[in-house]
């Protein structure tokens, strides 16, 4: 009896969701390494990977392949467990955000006689911006094990680095975040996006962006320091570091280090988009929502979102192959001399404006 | 003191607000990256694409036949003499009786080797030469695993018949 109690199919639509967007995760990873390249092939008058299929799009495949089959090295005075663990507990932190995003409005299906209606969230929990954190701030582990573990000076320093970038940039991103949720008044993701429905409403625009631009902007340039991508690439300063702290790893580890960091990317994409740009909501939704079926609005929904990750991802890309890194000390200084007192005061404004314009 | 005429103070100010916040500095720098995606891409797809070597440039040797097919050389051993490389070896060997079809003159080369590992592409033995039977092509010298690949044999730069075909060809034209 207890099995027939268990909502079976609720269970199958959840891991196949979790299985699509994983796989997802996983492509547009594989997809942005090729972006990556053709964008900095552009930016510096080339073509890019174009020999292996049509535009190169098969690059991304021939780069699997490849790390796949290299030679497998641990140090002989490496912390093995330790080193094993950490491009695995990088990979698996950089998969984890993707639960909360809510990828498309809900949409009824009927089963057997019963509508069912289907969520486009792995879940909905009430602190999902704070689990958001939670994770993205396990990710230094990653990093730290990998660094620490290989027993290298360069990969020790970087993984001491990565671990002081990111904890000084998350406060900044936390208090910029903090504004928002003032506003917004819930942690929940998906109320977070249900509020900024459409685009025009109540006589301004709806999307936190335009309520918000201080907070995005201390977001963006935190997000950039928490993706370890240019212009704060500290960790990884080949200049300075070799290659920082996946130094001593080779085939697939190194790749699922690299790999991560592009699903990390394309996560935070996710979420600036939800917190920040609307999630999958779009000008004229109502009218669209009318027009087309509840299934098909659903998928134009989560287009809607996608079209907006890659132009993060692009604008990710835009910056990395513009800018020349920062030193580290003006890495710090920024973050604690600049972010931080910006974000309280934007913190400061936010609160005032509340109380004294909507204090109903 | 101000040694050349190019030389420019450093300006050592301390950064105003506006840089401090880096964002102008930002935009414009994304402005001169965006633009390079409309500029004209300068790579060539080399295989399916060859850019025209210049009129000078000196390639891979190739040994020279008369309008009859006969091989001009004659082992005098001039261009060895001038390669500063030493590059350039061989043997010489008297025409027989029947072999005039093969050689022009009574001497001929029986060996004729140069090292491509040691060649340095000057063109010396071009020049050398007192009977125009070496010159350098526009071909660029292919690469190999094997150090004996790089030991040029007489049949490796010889003249072939679709050469002079096409050297007719040209010189008609």
């Amino acid at each position: 009896m207890l099995l027939l109690s268990i909502d079976w199919i609720f269970i199958i639509e959840k891991v196949a969701l979790i299985l699509v967007i994983i796989l997802s995760s996983f492509g547009v990873a594989a997809y942005a390494t090729w972006g990556e390249r053709k964008v900095a092939a552009i930016m510096q008058d080339r073509i890019g990977p174009a020999r292996a299929g049509i535009f190169g799009l098969l690059q991304p495949l021939a780069d699997g392949g490849k790390l796949f089959f290299k030679e497998e090295i641990v140090p002989d005075r490496s912390t093995r467990t330790l080193f094993i663990l950490g491009p695995a507990l990088f990979m698996v932190t950089a998969l984890m955000t993707s639960a909360v995003i809510p990828w498309g409005p809900d949409f009824s299906i009927s089963i057997g006689g019963t509508e069912r209606v289907v969520s486009l969230q792995v879940a909905d929990i009430n602190i999902g911006i704070l689990y958001v954190f939670g994770v993205v701030s396990l990710g230094v582990y990653g990093v730290m094990l990998g660094g620490w573990s290989s027993n290298n000076k360069f990969s020790l320093l970087s993984a001491i680095r990565a671990a002081s970038q990111s904890i000084s940039y998350e406060l900044a991103m936390g208090l910029s975040l903090i504004a928002v949720l003032m506003m917004t008044q819930t942690l929940s993701l998906r109320e977070i996006v249900s509020q900024q429905h459409g685009f025009w409403q109540d006589g301004y625009f709806s999307w936190n962006f335009f309520k918000q631009p201080l907070a995005f902007l201390i977001f963006l340039v935190c997000s950039f320091a928490e993706l370890n991508r240019a212009p704060f690439d500290m960790p990884e300063c080949e200049s300075e570091l070799n290659m920082g702290y996946h130094q001593e790893y080779s085939s697939m580890k190194l790749g699922l280090y690299l790999f991560a960091e592009y699903i990390n990317m394309f996560i935070s994409s996710a979420v600036l988009a939800t917190v920040f740009f609307g999630g999958y909501n779009f000008p004229w939704m109502d009218l669209v929502r009318d027009a087309v079926p509840g299934g098909l609005f659903s998928v134009i929904c989560v287009t809607v979102l996608m079209i907006k990750v890659v132009g993060f991802i692009l604008f990710f890309m835009f910056i990395r192959w513009t800018l020349p890194r920062f030193r580290y000390d003006q890495l710090l200084n920024l973050g604690w001399k600049g972010l931080i007192p910006l974000a309280l005061l934007n913190l400061v404004i936010t609160g005032g404006v509340i109380l004294f314009f909507f204090n109903k | 003191m101000q040694l050349t005429k190019r030389a420019i103070s450093v300006d050592r100010s301390p950064m105003t607000l506006g840089e401090k916040i880096y964002l102008p500095a930002i935009a414009k720098g994304l402005k001169i990256t965006l633009g390079h995606i409309f500029k004209k891409k300068a790579t060539v797809s080399y295989p399916e694409v060859k850019r025209p070597f210049s009129p000078v440039f000196r390639g891979l040797h190739v040994l020279n036949r008369d309008e009859e097919g006969r091989e001009k050389c004659t082992a005098c051993g001039l261009c060895a003499l001038a390669c500063p490389a030493e590059a350039i070896t061989m043997e010489a060997a008297e025409r027989k009786k029947g072999e005039e079809h093969l050689y022009r003159e009574e001497k001929y080369a029986a060996r004729y080797e140069i090292n491509m590992l040691r060649c340095i592409f000057c063109g010396y033995c071009e020049e050398a030469c007192p009977k125009d039977a070496i010159y350098l092509s526009e071909t660029v010298m292919p690469s190999n695993y094997s150090r004996d690949y790089f030991i040029y044999k007489k049949q490796d730069m010889l003249i072939t018949d679709e050469q002079m075909k096409k050297r007719a060809e040209k010189g008609k034209g």
